[in-house]
C-alpha cells in the first residue's frame, strides 16, 4: 500500500479520472492480465481499424490506486497508434508518463504492459495474424468463485 | 462538518485536552531527572510512582508489578524474548495465535531462528482463538503462551480469562497482548490469570511513544534493555516523565468514561454496521458480532481492492484503514483476514473503520453515504464484477 502523498499528481489525477473506463462490445482484442490473488487484474478492450490503428481502447481494473492509474495511461497511450507502435508502449513509458510511481507500485507498469499485449494477442489470433516481438500472455486469473453466500442486493 | 472525519482510532488516538494539560508542567518547569538525588527531582519521582499506582488499580495489579517502556511494540518483544531467554532452562516452547500482531509475530520469527519453537493456533472464522487446540498444544517444554486480548483488525475480543485458567492449569506463563483493549474493555489480571500484558498510551488518548509492562510477581523473565538502574533494574533509560504523566492520566479519563464510551460506541458501531450491510450488497462483516471492541466495525467489499477505497475515501476527507497488501510490500493480505477463512481477493477489499466518542452519528451518515458511491463506482470499474454480473446474467 502506498500513501496518497507518495503518489504523483498524474498518477491522482488518472486514478480519480480515469481515462477510457468501460467495456467495448465486440472488440478487435480483450486481454485479461494479473492475479486476484495478489490484488490486481486488469482488462483491456481494443478496436482496431483495416489500416491496423488502434481507435479505441478502454479498460476495467480491479487493484490500488497505481493500477488504474497505469490502466488509464496504457489505454491513452495506445489509442491511435498502430500495433508496433503500441508494442513499444512499455511499462517505463508508462511510468514516465505518470510521472513516476512509488518502487512498490512499479508491478502495476507492468501489468499495464502485459494488458495490453493481451488484448493485441487476441487480436492477433481472431485475424489469424502474426505480430513480429509478441508473445502468448500469462493466464492466471484465479478468482474463489462461490465463497459465501453472498445474499440478495439490497 | 469538521475538515476530515477521523475513522481510524485503532492506529492512533488524538491526545485528550486534559491528558495534554497534565503532561505539560513536565517539559516547562518540573523538568528533573526522576532519578536524581536532589528534591527538585524526588517530587517528581513521587509523581511517577503515583502513575505507577493509577495504573496498577486500574488492572488489579500493585504498583511494583508495573513498568513503563517505550510503548507496546518494546512491551510484546521484552515479554516474549524476556521470558524466553529467562525460562531456557525449562523449555523452548511458546504458544501464540496466528492473528497476533506483528510485534508478536515478528518477534516470535525471530525466536524461531534462535532455537526456539512456535505454535500458531488457528482461530474460528469470527476470530475466536481454537482453545481446544491451544491446550492440545501445550506440552513439557511449553514456556509461554501469548494471546492477544482484542484484536486490532477485526475487535474480536479473545476468551482471555479462559486461556488464564488453561496457563495455569498448566504451569504456563500467560501474555496478552492488550494495546487495543486497555482502556477500553474491563483488565483485571488476577481474575483473568494474566502473567504479564502490554498497553500503549496512544491507543486511549494518551501519548506516543509511552507504554507499560505488567509483570506479575515472581514471574522470570530478563531485561530487553540494558543499562541505568531504572525500573527495578529491569528496563534501563531515563523515564520518559511527561509520557508517564500521560499514560496515568489517559488511563484515569478511560477509568472514568469507560462503561458510557462503550455504550455510545457500542451503538453507533451497531448503527454503521447495519447501515453498510443493508445497503451495500456483497458485503461481509468481520469479526466476532458481540464480542468485539465497541469502537471496531471490518467490512470487505467483494470485488473490489482496499487501497483504491482508501484513496478515494480519502478524498472525501475520511480517514480509515485497510487490510489489503499491506504497508510492507507484501503482495498479500492481512494475515488476520486470511487467518479466519476469506480467499485472499476478498481480503483485499477489506475497510477497517475505528470509531471514537468524538464521532457522532451525522458523521457516520457522511461515510457510509459516500462509502456506498465509492464501492459501486469501484465495482462498475471492476472486471471480477462485470464477470460475475455475466455469469448471474446467463
Amino acid at each position: 500500500m502506498s500513501q496518497v502523498t507518495e503518489y504523483s499528481e498524474k498518477v491522482m489525477d488518472h486514478f480519480t479520472n480515469p481515462r477510457n473506463v468501460g467495456e467495448i462490445e465486440n472488440p478487435s482484442g480483450v486481454g485479461t492480465v494479473g492475479n486476484a490473488k495478489c490484488g490486481d487484474i486488469m482488462r483491456m478492450y481494443i478496436d482496431v481499424d483495416e489500416n491496423g490503428i488502434i481507435t479505441e481502447a478502454k479498460f476495467k481494473t480491479f487493484g490500488c490506486g497505481a493500477a488504474v492509474a497505469t490502466s488509464s495511461m496504457a489505454t491513452e497511450l495506445v489509442k491511435g497508434k498502430t500495433i508496433q507502435e503500441a508494442l513499444e508502449v512499455t511499462n517505463r513509458a508508462v511510468m514516465e508518463a505518470l510521472g513516476g510511481l512509488p518502487p512498490v507500485k512499479v508491478h502495476c507498469s507492468l501489468l499495464a504492459e502485459e494488458a495490453i499485449h493481451a488484448a493485441l494477442w487476441d487480436y492477433a489470433e481472431k485475424n489469424n495474424i502474426k505480430i513480429e516481438g509478441l508473445k502468448p500472455p500469462v493466464k492466471d486469473i484465479d478468482e474463489t468463485e462461490e465463497f459465501y453466500e453472498m445474499g440478495e442486493e439490497a | 462538518m469538521k475538515e476530515f472525519i477521523y475513522l481510524d482510532n485503532a492506529a492512533t488516538t488524538r491526545v485528550d485536552k486534559e491528558v495534554y494539560e497534565a503532561m505539560h508542567p513536565y517539559f516547562e518547569e518540573s523538568y528533573g531527572n526522576p532519578a536524581s538525588v536532589y528534591t527538585f527531582a524526588g517530587e517528581i519521582n513521587k509523581e511517577v510512582d503515583r502513575a505507577r499506582k493509577t495504573v496498577a488499580d486500574f488492572i488489579g495489579a500493585t504498583s511494583e508489578e508495573i513498568y513503563f517502556t517505550g510503548g507496546g511494540s518494546e512491551s510484546d518483544n521484552w515479554a516474549l524474548k524476556g521470558a524466553a531467554l529467562a525460562n531456557r532452562s525449562k523449555g523452548n516452547h511458546i504458544i501464540t495465535s496466528k492473528i497476533e500482531h506483528h510485534a508478536i509475530l515478528h518477534t516470535c520469527e525471530f525466536l524461531e531462528k534462535n532455537g526456539y519453537e512456535i505454535t500458531y493456533v488457528d482461530v474460528d472464522e469470527n476470530g475466536v482463538v481454537k482453545l481446544d487446540e491451544l491446550e492440545a498444544a501445550i506440552k513439557p517444554e511449553t514456556i509461554l503462551i501469548s494471546v492477544m486480548f482484542a484484536n486490532n483488525e477485526i475487535g474480536t475480543i479473545e476468551p482471555v480469562k479462559k486461556i488464564g485458567e488453561i496457563a495455569k492449569k498448566h504451569g504456563v506463563l500467560f501474555h496478552t497482548d492488550a494495546v487495543q483493549a486497555y482502556g477500553h474493555v474491563p483488565v483485571n489480571v488476577d481474575e483473568m490469570n494474566i502473567d504479564m500484558l502490554s498497553a500503549s498510551g496512544h491507543k486511549l488518548g494518551g501519548p506516543k511513544g509511552i507504554g507499560i509492562m505488567y509483570i506479575r510477581k515472581n514471574v522470570k523473565i530478563t531485561p530487553l534493555i540494558h543499562g541505568g538502574a531504572q525500573e527495578k533494574n529491569r528496563r534501563a533509560g531515563t523515564h520518559n516523565t511527561p509520557g508517564i504523566i500521560g499514560f496515568a492520566k489517559a488511563t484515569e479519563l478511560a477509568e472514568r468514561k469507560m462503561r458510557e464510551r462503550m455504550a455510545y460506541e457500542t451503538k453507533l458501531r451497531d448503527y454503521l454496521i447495519s447501515r453498510v450491510e443493508n445497503e451495500i450488497p456483497y458485503t461481509k462483516v468481520n469479526g466476532h458480532r458481540t464480542e468485539r471492541l465497541s469502537n471496531n466495525a471490518n467490512f470487505s467489499f467483494r470485488f473490489i481492492e482496499g487501497e483504491s477505497l482508501l484513496l478515494m475515501l480519502d478524498r472525501n476527507g475520511i480517514c480509515a484503514s485497510s487490510g489489503s497488501a499491506c504497508t510492507s510490500g507484501s503482495l498479500d493480505p492481512s494475515h488476520v483476514l486470511l487467518a479466519i477463512g476469506l480467499p485472499h481477493e476478498i481480503a483485499h477489499g477489506s475497510l477497517r473503520l475505528t470509531l471514537s466518542d468524538e464521532n457522532t452519528e451525522e458523521e457516520i451518515n457522511f461515510v457510509v453515504d459516500k462509502l456506498k458511491e465509492i464501492v459501486e463506482r469501484l465495482r462498475s470499474m471492476s472486471p471480477l464484477y462485470e464477470d460475475f454480473v455475466k455469469s448471474n446474467k446467463n
